[in-house]
């Protein structure tokens, strides 16, 4: 189960991560649904890319510009959040959508946890893969914790100042 | 001052109820501590020694006087009846309970006040300077601006989870009252050869483990761009900011890995895409903004009230607290009022419920209703008229906020240390009143003038050691609290890191340690030169030597009792230090 454009919804997508022993060229890519690592795209293109369906995860410390000339082939991109604490995945969501201009499906994996859910769906993730030992539908909560917000984002891009007429000094 | 209108009140609402409903999930135990601490920190929240701390926002420092009562409200009903206002310009109360929290945030809430991102590893509340509107060296008024950037820093969905935190300073004066120099980043209102406004943008500079001073990064950013810069400022530190070494996350690591000038090569790139986009400020915003703080209506006053002279003149006390705690004001017959939080005996920047209330009254009755906290912790009204000085300092003096040492040795920036926090090394408070009691002379104080003595508990230096004139800094070894002093920095425009004068010195030692470096300043200044300018001029070896020419006797006694039971590891409940208990 993912929350997926604001409800919890099956999925059939899986991550595929690599163990100690594998290696991004010789690691096999299930049929099916799979969410493969960026080294693996990287390694495998050639004949990754003439599956019907594929995905592509980042870790928080890759270049998302890597996807660049790939963008079309992807059914879903993934970002990895290795603790919740860990804010990269913001900047590279803010990076994925904005500078490469991607319409797609972008997922946050990993600590995905209720609290953050807010800020994610602000930078452009659209499906939470919301951590097993959590209640998804509680989490599902976090995505509408405020109604309004100051800055310009990526789901509003136009700050508060732009969008409303503020209050001024009463006379 | 600004005013929330229905969008502020509406966001702060709202993260009232989150809060509220995330230590919900806390208390039954859903979330764990390791999953609500980072959320209560971006809520001001701290597990100290003893109790939760809640650390609540002085944006930029201003205060209505409204606002002050309700601070003393929480400290009677919800703490033990005072607060401590902080280096940040912020307050904090020290023994709250962590189902309180939630009652406490709605009760600021309703007078326009919040807790929002005063710790955690995201962008903390804006310091300013404590005169803005009011300084005679000032070219534009900073605080728009920080109210501005206040609003686009809450609750940025893309850096609430920075490397580390992140703290800016702004200033609109030439003289930097601000400390603007040693913060994540820096800004300073200027004005092109055009008259055009912008901002001189310092980046990477801080203190704690590893200080540094700022460095410029852009010499003018037009106003209108100041978001869309310190946006790309923050998104690559926080793409790149180091995340693998707690004490090597700061920005100013990864401004230094860099090298300035291919950090600056990385956020203009950055900037390219955004300049003169939605986040660019608009007249229409900056007009709105601005409005609210429009100069109160001054009364035509003559420039000298003779009053205040003749008072002057007859009482030395007086004489004494003007010279000490009242400031020029750019509207003849006014004057800046420094309330000094520094009593001998009383905790550096601490105030009563009652003062609280009673500064409340002195708002309304001689500001215009505002008071102003400042990053030395002490509490300002702004705009007083001259011929008031006189009933003001009466009535201060009755509280114990007329002590006239501002900016004098017992004026010392002080944070909680071991009494009360978890991560210091040593006691802070405890000595800084060792050190008052030692110099509480006001001829004495008057005569070495001038000098910022700075004691900070452990390295992560709340209370700005490294650029005292003297810093003070607990370090622990063997499980011993032991100080180390340092001479020579300073904050402002010529800002300077101190120099660690040698090995570190027990509680007792250091009174005496102080005598010393104040005996080789009073021998070798000339006519009225600083502290300051002493030791630049002459250099630190005098001071050093003469400190270690001879052994420092320990007073034992200075130390105190609790010290002794804190070593044998006897819990104790109550802070050693404050005159509350």
């Amino acid at each position: 189960m993912i929350i997926k454009n604001i409800t919890v919804v099956e999925d059939d997508w899986s991550v595929l991560r690599l163990t100690e022993n594998d290696s991004p060229q010789t690691v096999e890519v299930a049929t099916g649904r799979v969410i493969v690592p960026l080294s693996v795209w990287l390694a495998q293109r050639d004949s990754l890319k003439n599956r019907a369906e594929i995905g592509v995860w980042l870790h928080s410390c890759e270049d998302p510009e890597a996807l660049r000339e790939d963008l079309a082939c992807f059914a879903v991109i993934g970002v990895a959040f290795p603790k919740f604490a860990d804010g990269r995945g913001y900047s590279i969501a803010h990076y994925v959508r904005e500078r490469l201009g991607y319409k797609g499906e972008l997922r946050a994996i990993g600590d995905v946890l209720r609290d953050q859910l807010f800020y994610m769906q602000r930078m452009g993730f659209d499906a939470f893969a919301v951590r097993a030992d959590k209640d998804i539908h509680d989490a599902l909560k976090g995505l509408s914790d405020f109604s309004e917000v100051y800055q310009a984002s990526i789901d509003q891009p136009l700050p508060l100042f732009r969008r409303v007429q503020r209050g001024g000094v009463s006379k | 001052m600004y005013r929330y209108d229905q969008y502020d009140h509406r966001i702060v609402e709202e993260r009232v109820a989150q809060f509220r409903d995330q230590v919900s999930r806390r208390l039954s135990g859903e979330l764990t501590e390791d999953e609500f601490r980072i959320l209560r920190l971006q809520n001001g929240l701290y597990m100290q020694i003893h109790a939760y701390m809640l650390r609540i926002a002085v944006p930029y420092g201003l205060l209505s006087s409204t606002q002050v009562r309700m601070f003393a409200h929480i400290a009677r009903k919800y703490d033990r009846e005072y607060g401590h206002f902080s280096t940040r310009q912020n307050i904090q109360f020290n023994w709250v309970k962590l189902p309180d929290v939630p009652d406490i945030l709605d009760e600021l809430a309703s007078v326009e006040m919040h807790a929002n991102q005063t710790s955690g590893n995201c962008i903390r509340n804006i310091t300013c300077d404590e005169y803005a509107g009011v300084a005679q060296d000032e070219l534009v008024d900073p605080r728009p601006y920080a109210e501005i950037l206040r609003q686009w820093s809450t609750f940025h969905p893309e850096f609430a989870f920075l490397p580390r935190k992140f703290k800016f300073a702004i200033t609109g004066a030439t003289q930097d009252r601000a400390a603007i120099e040693v913060h994540d980043i820096g800004l300073a209102v200027v004005k092109n050869q055009l008259g055009e406004v912008g901002f001189r943008v310092l980046v990477g500079g801080g203190l704690g483990r590893t200080p540094v001073i700022g460095t410029e990064i852009s010499a003018f950013v037009p106003w209108q761009d100041v978001i869309s810069y310190v946006e790309s400022i923050v998104r690559v530190y926080n793409q790149y900011g180091r995340r693998d070494n707690l004490y090597k996350a700061r920005i100013k690591i990864l401004v230094k890995a860099l090298g300035i000038e291919e950090f600056r090569r990385q956020v203009e790139a950055e900037w390219e895409f955004t300049r003169g986009g939605p986040c660019t400020i608009t007249v229409e915003e900056l007009n709105r903004v601005a409005a609210f703080f429009e100069a109160p209506a001054y009364e035509v006053l003559p420039e000298i009230d003779a009053g205040v002279v003749a008072l002057q003149s007859d009482n030395k006390g007086f004489a004494n607290w003007m010279q000490r705690n009242v400031k020029p004001h750019k509207v003849p017959g006014y004057a800046s009022v420094v309330l000094s939080l520094k009593k001998t005996g009383v905790a550096p920047g601490d105030a009563t419920a009652e003062q609280m209330d009673a500064v409340a009254i002195l708002a309304d009755r001689f500001s215009f209703g505002e008071v102003r906290i400042t990053h030395m912790q002490n509490i300002v009204l702004a705009d007083v008229r001259q011929s008031d000085l006189a009933a003001l300092w009466q009535a201060a003096k009755q509280l114990g906020l007329a002590t006239p040492n501002i900016g004098l040795l017992t004026d010392i920036i002080c944070c909680p240390g071991g009494d009360f926090c978890a991560l210091a090394n040593a006691r802070s408070i405890p000595l800084a009143r060792a050190i008052a009691e030692c110099f509480e002379d006001i001829d004495f104080l008057h005569d070495i003038g001038e000098i910022d003595l700075n004691i900070s508990g452990c390295v992560n230096a709340c209370a700005h050691h490294h650029i005292g004139h003297i810093g003070i800094l607990g370090v622990d070894k063997d499980g011993e609290e032991w100080y180390q002093v340092s001479i020579g920095g300073a904050q402002g425009n010529n800002s300077s890191i101190g120099k660690v004068i040698g090995r570190s010195f027990s509680f007792g030692q250091v009174p005496e340690v102080l005598a010393r470096l104040l005996q080789v300043y009073v021998e070798a200044r000339f006519d009225d030169e600083r502290f300051i300018d002493t030791v630049r001029r002459i250099g630190y070896e005098p001071f050093k030597d003469y400190v270690y020419a001879s052994p420092v006797e320990d007073d034992k006694e200075l130390a105190g009792v609790d010290y002794e039971l804190l070593k044998a590891g006897v819990p104790y409940d109550m802070p050693y230090y404050s005159p509350r208990f």
